[in-house]
């Protein structure tokens, strides 16, 4: 497709370009002349014919840019994604260099000897070799994001739907509560919560951990913006029937909500894999850290010996590529997710 | 009791036509069990949200009136009780608490007064770029943008960390150009100098000039003045590289809100591609550049993840932000009341930005349509669309 775009493009770029040029240029008039020619009235058929196929499908709602800006356009634009994907694939390449090559050739994205060291260091049985335990930080990571992902999705739809349907006393003030939260900087609690997970006495343990991630505002306001979106017959139908509050809430108005369930999950995944100041001031032995505080420290010298970019791109590598295949396979829910931001306005 | 106002409709239905008589009799059967069962749904919620985002609060805001070494419970008489030292020193009197705080401070306006408009900017430009309906390849380019704004923080930080080594991959690059790159994350010159000297306009040995001599909060004004340092435009490149593709997709969305007719009667008026960008996809966008320079402004502010691990502070406190003092005085130095007073500072900035923001706009959107209104009375029924769309 778009090679014989730009093949087809190609032929007419030159026609500006001599354009130009012929100010300066001498001679050359006649050929320039007859490309000219030729090639305005190749354009003029080809944009007849563009004129009918775009009426037949979607037609845009302003003329297209000419050809040669439209492949400056392509290419500039093809350049920047270039620069949004390269760090990945530099990460992935060197991960598969050694220490040396690493350090001697950042760039390339062949490594010349490639070697699985650093995948066989990593998966290695715990404190052994350079001191990266990083199944232990694998497996912390996974407990704690199934149970608070499991948790979230629970809490979540209980109080979204409470907050949506269910008339109760206190609601609306249970509303502008949730708002509010949302609004609190969560960078200013990180002494605060320390204070709490203290007081209660579950400051590194898996319990400080995981309760306090468990409440989360902003799923629960896409979990009510949902509900309030569901038909209100569907419920009344089931009320008639004689079903209890409860029973509807399982049985009818989950099985409704499977887009925002699944938003909500995947969110909740990312988020609580990817968190890093919580568990950062929740704990301080390193039986406790997961892939984010392991690596922090691990990067930011904690852990010593050299630079061994190699061994640090690779844990990096690793610890990205769950979310990484939930995105790619789960596309329109990241983005439904991303746009729940805008709900808090 | 009459119905009507014995069961106020809820918010949610007031866009609805009123409940029919048969539900209306049907919840009033049921209110005592849905008041109930409404309890039960948020109770876990209302109890986890209190417990670990409103009483850290109220705690934090005691403690910053103390002096506490994390060791002893806080909560007892015996606690070191000092009012408001901890923020006298922070705002009010001469020494390191205070020129720390400065630093950050100085650090992290850098940091949001160039991040901001950068992300806002380039993630609108991807916006309507990848809204091109001729546009080849465009989910695939959207999935490309949007990618580095879905993965861990700290790992790519691990990754900007390798490429902006000084022998690394930025500098080769750099290097190809001809361009000899800056040992990115060790550098702690102000930009600005930095320029300036390039200029040859000051003397890189001694920047500043007399502005070396006179402080604000402790801080020479060379250094209030000096920009951001090159460490700190990593970060500054960091945050707009990951954060442009979220933005970008909540702009994509609302310029598919758009509707379609706007543009065509635009496009039939003979208006330019400009024209129709300026005076129709701006407008309409209004309401979600606030929202993105809000949500950006917010997030610029707390920067935590990035300093810690790209160089905790260095070089010379040059990436020194005022989340991670508060931080470090807390876990380094186990001086959590000051920490904590930090925090509040930092809350102080935040709602201020957020409510100066709020305030703008009220004013320029009261303003807006009007003005609009007067410059182009002809295409008077797109211009109504739009303020009906906003």
């Amino acid at each position: 497709m778009r090679t014989t775009d730009a093949e087809g493009t190609g032929t007419e770029t030159t026609v500006p370009g001599t354009n130009g040029n012929g100010t300066a240029g001498t001679g050359g008039a006649g050929t320039s002349g007859a490309v000219t020619g030729s090639a305005a009235a190749g354009k003029a058929a080809r944009a007849g014919r563009r004129k009918q196929a775009a009426a037949a499908e979607e037609r845009p709602v302003l003329a297209r840019f000419p050809r040669p800006a439209r492949l400056a356009g392509y290419t500039l634009l093809l350049a920047f994604a270039l620069l949004y994907a390269l760090p990945f694939l530099i990460q992935v390449a060197t991960s598969f260099k050694t220490d040396p090559e690493a350090a001697s050739r950042p760039l390339s994205l062949l490594p010349e000897a490639p070697t699985t060291a650093v995948f066989e260091k990593l998966s290695g049985s715990g404190e052994a070799g350079d001191g990266v335990p990083f199944t232990r930080w694998l497996g912390n990571s996974t407990l704690v994001t199934v149970v608070v992902t499991l948790g979230r999705v629970l809490f979540d739809s209980a109080a979204g739907y409470a907050l949506a349907r269910l008339r109760f006393r206190g609601r609306a003030l249970l509303v502008t509560f949730v708002i509010a939260v949302m609004a609190v900087p969560p960078v200013v609690l990180l002494i605060p919560k320390f204070l709490v997970l203290n007081t209660l006495g579950i400051f590194d343990t898996y319990t400080g951990m995981i309760v306090p991630l468990l409440f989360d505002a902003a799923g629960i306001f896409i979990m009510k913006q949902f509900f309030e979106s569901i038909p209100r017959e569907v419920e009344e139908a089931a009320r008639i029937d004689g079903a209890g509050i409860g029973r509807i809430f399982w049985y009818v108005v989950l099985p409704m909500s499977r887009p925002a369930l699944i938003t909500v999950t995947l969110l909740s995944f990312q988020g609580s894999w990817n968190e890093f100041t919580h568990f950062l001031v929740a704990t301080q032995s390193s039986d406790y850290e997961t892939l984010t505080t392991g690596l922090a420290r691990f990067v930011s010298g904690g852990l010593g010996a050299g630079t061994q970019y190699p061994l640090k791109l690779g844990a990096a590598l690793l610890s990205t590529i769950p979310v990484a295949v939930l995105f790619f396979c789960f596309q329109r829910y990241f983005i439904r997710g991303a746009n729940a931001g805008a709900v808090k306005e | 009791m009459s119905t009507s106002t014995g069961t106020p409709a809820p918010p949610s239905t007031a866009g609805r036509p009123g409940p029919s008589p048969r539900s209306r009799f049907a919840s009033r059967g049921t209110r005592g069990r849905e008041g109930l069962w409404g309890w039960l749904f948020v109770s876990p919620m209302v109890l986890g949200l209190g417990l670990f985002m409103a009483l850290p609060i109220v705690m934090a805001a005691w403690v910053s009136l103390l002096n506490w070494d994390g060791q002893s419970n806080p909560f007892t008489p015996d606690a070191d009780f000092v009012g408001l030292a901890n923020y006298r020193s922070l705002l009010a009197e001469d020494g390191l608490a205070r020129t720390l705080l400065a630093t950050s401070l100085r650090n992290n306006t850098y940091y949001v007064l160039l991040t901001v408009p950068l992300q806002t900017a380039l993630s609108l430009t991807l916006a309507i770029v990848v809204n091109q309906r001729m546009l080849r390849g465009r989910s695939m380019l959207r999935t490309t943008f949007y990618f580095p704004s879905v993965t861990s923080s700290i790992a790519v930080c691990t990754v900007f960390l390798f490429l902006f080594q000084g022998s690394g991959a930025v500098n080769q690059l750099l290097g190809y150009v001809g361009v000899k790159g800056p040992n990115w994350f060790a550098d702690p010159r102000g930009v600005l100098w930095v320029l300036l000297e390039a200029a040859g306009v000051i003397d890189g040995e001694k920047p500043g000039g007399f502005l070396a001599e006179h402080r604000l909060m402790g801080l020479p004004w060379s250094e209030w003045l000096a920009g951001p340092s090159v460490a700190m435009c990593t970060l500054i490149l960091l945050a707009v590289w990951t954060t442009s593709g979220t933005f970008m997709l909540i702009f994509l969305a609302a310029l598919q809100n758009i509707p379609r007719e706007l543009e065509e009667a635009a496009a039939l008026d003979g208006a330019a591609r400009r024209h129709v960008l300026r005076h129709v996809l701006l407008p309409a966008l209004r309401p979600v550049m606030f929202l993105v320079t809000t949500l950006g402004l917010i997030a610029t502010w707390q920067v935590f993840d990035q300093v810690y691990v790209l160089g905790q502070g260095d070089p010379a406190n040059t990436t020194l932000t005022p989340a991670f003092l508060s931080y470090s005085y807390g876990f380094d130095n186990a001086e959590f009341g000051q920490g904590a007073a930090i925090s509040f500072v930092l809350l102080a900035i935040v709602l201020l930005m957020t409510g100066v923001q709020r305030v703008l706009l009220r004013e320029r959107g009261s303003r807006r349509p009007r003005r609009a209104r007067g410059r182009q009375a002809q295409d008077t029924p797109e211009k109504g669309a739009v303020r009906a769309h906003d």
